[in-house]
């Protein structure tokens, strides 16, 4: 009998019953709850006369519709323009009241976008089943959880069961080794995994980052990570809880206390694959190999480095992939061959569930420091991950070094990652975006994204196209 | 949950790999409470040439002619054809409740992304993992017959097409179950409600730290 994984061993410890047919019923220790997917879920507890298994297992916060610019934000769900998204914001309210959840509300100051704000608070924990209506649910597995999104139907069904019934995936390990080179980001680090094993790389399985690099990352980066490995077709991403893990959940409002504290942490000690554990699939990058990366297309496999040139889809022999290149540069009015540093911004986008957390900051304000937005530039944009976030920068002059070099400087909530509040692209724009997707329409219609790390975000809002952080 | 026993349908193409959640319904219209209503703005982006709102008038907008579900051929259709990786990003619902409403009931596709496969299951719509080879004939069947049909038989297991011939698909046991008899995931959840006490109150004893109120 060979050691488990940590996903095993997760798996393991909140399975509640086997059944014959191959299913599990897992049990879930946090829901948390946005106000996009849950309206109906609720509605549905109601219409079957069922009330939440648990309540206390709930947190609920309202991100994607919330509006970030101040003169908006400062009427709370009143003041939000678009009726339509009020209304969503108000049933999330409402439905929170109605069932006794508690809720960080718009005006709350630790409102923020829920994946940023679940650990923050130590509403997530290591050793945690953790699930929410949002496929980034998997940046929580950076604490060592097992952490992943679902659909409504089973927000419904964790609401009035506490479980969730389960086909058990199979374990994918995804190591980088060695080190990052200076300039070179969490960021980089999964848009180049994702660009190896591609968007369905990962589809079936859980994935385990590790190796030195993974190691190495702060939390906030090993979040960034985690954030995308659903892009990657893995429903959870996670990393084995370590010295760095228990010394960031330590002292956060919900982390246990006391002689608690340190029952928690002998328990934590064992999240971690055993040496002589099975995975499935193993991938292996060096950490030395990876440089910034830009994505060019309208998938997030579509990416490369920052000195790589756009693709020929003559080049390619397979149909389906040559259409899908066509498709892509005809979308993002991009041609073959051209160097990925001649692409011109109208927009810069740093925010996002994948880097608004402290560091992401201080990594886009070293970058614009005493410098300025180029002229060419519409909008640059930096949008906090939670109100918590927002008071650190404040604190730490970060607002002054944006606002100074001419970026904006919001209210916490997803806002541009998605435009379903007021901050979209316009037709045909081009943004430098530190989000984690690059669909079609994706931030606003026929908006044209590229992923990039804060810094690379950073450094393209101030010369107008990309350029090589690490030349910076 | 509507049951599924056996399923007749026209077929549809939606000729391309990767066809994201956003894809599929636009985030804008994510903004609904309701469940249903979504069918309209199912591909919309592709559908019609202008930017789709929640509560347009949909008979009104410019339609792109080019779209297949804006062609006669494929009008009625209940029988999506697709590719690779199909309900890739996120885990909106919404987008099986726009194929839905819109009357789709069977997605045949080489690979689906895994939330989106199992959000179908929760709202009666059957999604079919065929290899690269047997979706590629299906697709050139569709292409050289106008009204092309398939029968789909949940119970067997098989797609039955015009000419007789018939293919397997694997789904698992449990899926396959709930789907044929439109049971009601969270009412057969309870009947185990007895052992998730029992599971529960051994777990808080073991790790109590996750069981702490929040405020
Ligand atoms: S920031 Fe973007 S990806 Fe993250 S939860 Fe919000 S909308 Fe989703």
């Amino acid at each position: 009998m060979g050691g488990k994984t940590l996903y095993d061993k997760l798996w393991d410890s909140h399975l509640v019953e086997q059944r014959a047919d191959g299913s599990s019923l897992i049990y879930i220790d946090r829901q948390l709850i946005h106000e996009v997917t849950s309206p109906q879920a609720f509605e549905g507890l109601r219409l079957s006369g069922r009330r939440p298994w648990r309540v206390d297992a709930n947190l609920a916060v309202p991100d994607h519709n919330v509006p970030t610019r101040h003169d908006e934000r400062i009427g709370g769900i009143g003041g939000i323009v678009d009726p339509v998204s009020r209304l969503q914001v108000q049933t999330l309210n409402d439905n929170c009241k109605d069932f006794g959840i508690v809720e960080y509300d718009i005006n709350d100051q630790r409102q923020g976008i829920v994946h940023v704000v679940g650990p923050e608070q130590g509403a997530t924990l290591p050793g945690m089943t953790v699930v929410c209506g949002d496929s980034h649910t998997s940046t929580h597995g950076a604490l060592g959880a097992l952490a992943h999104g679902i659909g409504t139907s089973e927000v419904e069904h964790v609401l009035a069961t506490q479980c969730l019934v389960q086909q058990k995936m199979k374990n994918m390990l995804v190591r980088v080794d060695g080190k990052l080179k200076p300039g070179v980001t969490a960021k980089d680090a999964v848009l180049a995994i994702i660009g190896e094993i591609g968007t369905a790389g990962g589809t079936g399985y859980a994935i385990e980052f590790g190796g030195e690099v993974i190691r190495d990352l702060s939390m906030e980066g090993r979040m960034t990570v985690c954030n995308m490995a659903i892009e990657a077709g893995a429903r959870a991403g996670m990393i084995a809880c370590d010295e760095k893990t228990i010394e960031y959940v330590k002292g956060r409002t919900y982390a246990p206390k006391g002689e608690m504290w340190h029952h928690a942490v002998a328990a934590w000690r064992d999240l971690h694959s055993d040496a002589d554990a099975y995975f499935d699939g193993v991938v292996a990058l060096q950490g030395e190999d990876i440089k910034p990366q830009v994505t060019w297309g309208t998938s997030p496999e579509m990416v490369l480095p920052v000195d790589g040139v756009l693709p020929d889809p003559a080049a390619s022999d397979n149909a389906t992939e040559r259409e899908s290149i066509e498709r892509a540069l005809a979308y993002m009015g991009l041609q073959p061959g051209m160097p990925i540093t001649d692409i011109k911004l109208d927009k810069v986008f740093i925010g996002s569930c994948t880097n608004s957390r402290i560091e992401d900051l201080r990594a886009a304000a070293k970058v614009v420091a005493g410098k300025r937005v180029a002229d060419s530039i519409r909008l640059a944009m930096v949008v906090p991950g939670s109100g918590e976030v927002k008071e650190q920068a404040e604190g730490e002059g970060l607002d002054k070094v944006f606002t100074d070099a001419g970026l904006e400087w919001r209210e916490p909530g997803c806002s541009m990652c998605l435009a379903m509040n007021s901050d979209k692209l316009g037709n045909g724009e081009h943004c430098a975006s530190t989000s984690n997707r690059n669909f079609e329409g994706r931030q606003g219609f026929g908006g044209r994204t590229h992923l990039v790390s804060p810094a690379m975000a950073a450094a393209a809002a101030v010369t107008g196209h990309f350029v090589d952080v690490r030349e910076w | 949950m509507k049951k599924f026993n056996t399923h007749k349908g026209r077929t549809a193409p939606m000729d391309r790999a990767n066809v994201d959640t956003d894809l599929i319904i636009p985030k804008q219209f994510l903004k609904s409470i309701k469940r249903s209503g979504f069918g309209p703005n199912l591909f919309d982006e592709l559908r019609y040439h202008d930017q789709g709102e929640p509560g347009q008038d949909h008979s009104r907008r410019p339609v792109n002619a080019d779209f297949p579900l804006n062609q006669a051929r494929y009008q009625d259709a209940s029988i999506l054809l697709t590719r690779e990786n199909f309900g890739c990003g996120s885990s909106r619902e919404h987008a099986p409740w726009a194929l839905d409403d819109h009357g789709f009931r069977v997605i045949i596709a080489p690979s689906f992304a895994d939330i989106f496969y199992n959000n179908c299951f929760k709202n009666g719509l059957l999604p079919i993992v065929l290899e690269h080879a047997l979706v590629e004939e299906l697709f050139q069947e569709m292409y050289d017959n106008h009204g092309h049909e398939l029968t789909v038989d949940l119970e067997r297991q098989v797609i039955e097409s015009p000419h007789g011939r018939e293919i397997a698909f694997e789904i698992d046991a449990f899926r396959k179950h709930c789907l044929f008899h439109g049971l009601d995931d969270i009412g057969l959840t309870l009947e185990s409600a007895d052992s998730i006490r029992d599971f529960e109150s051994r777990w808080e004893e073991q790790s109590p730290w996750l069981f702490g109120a929040l405020k």
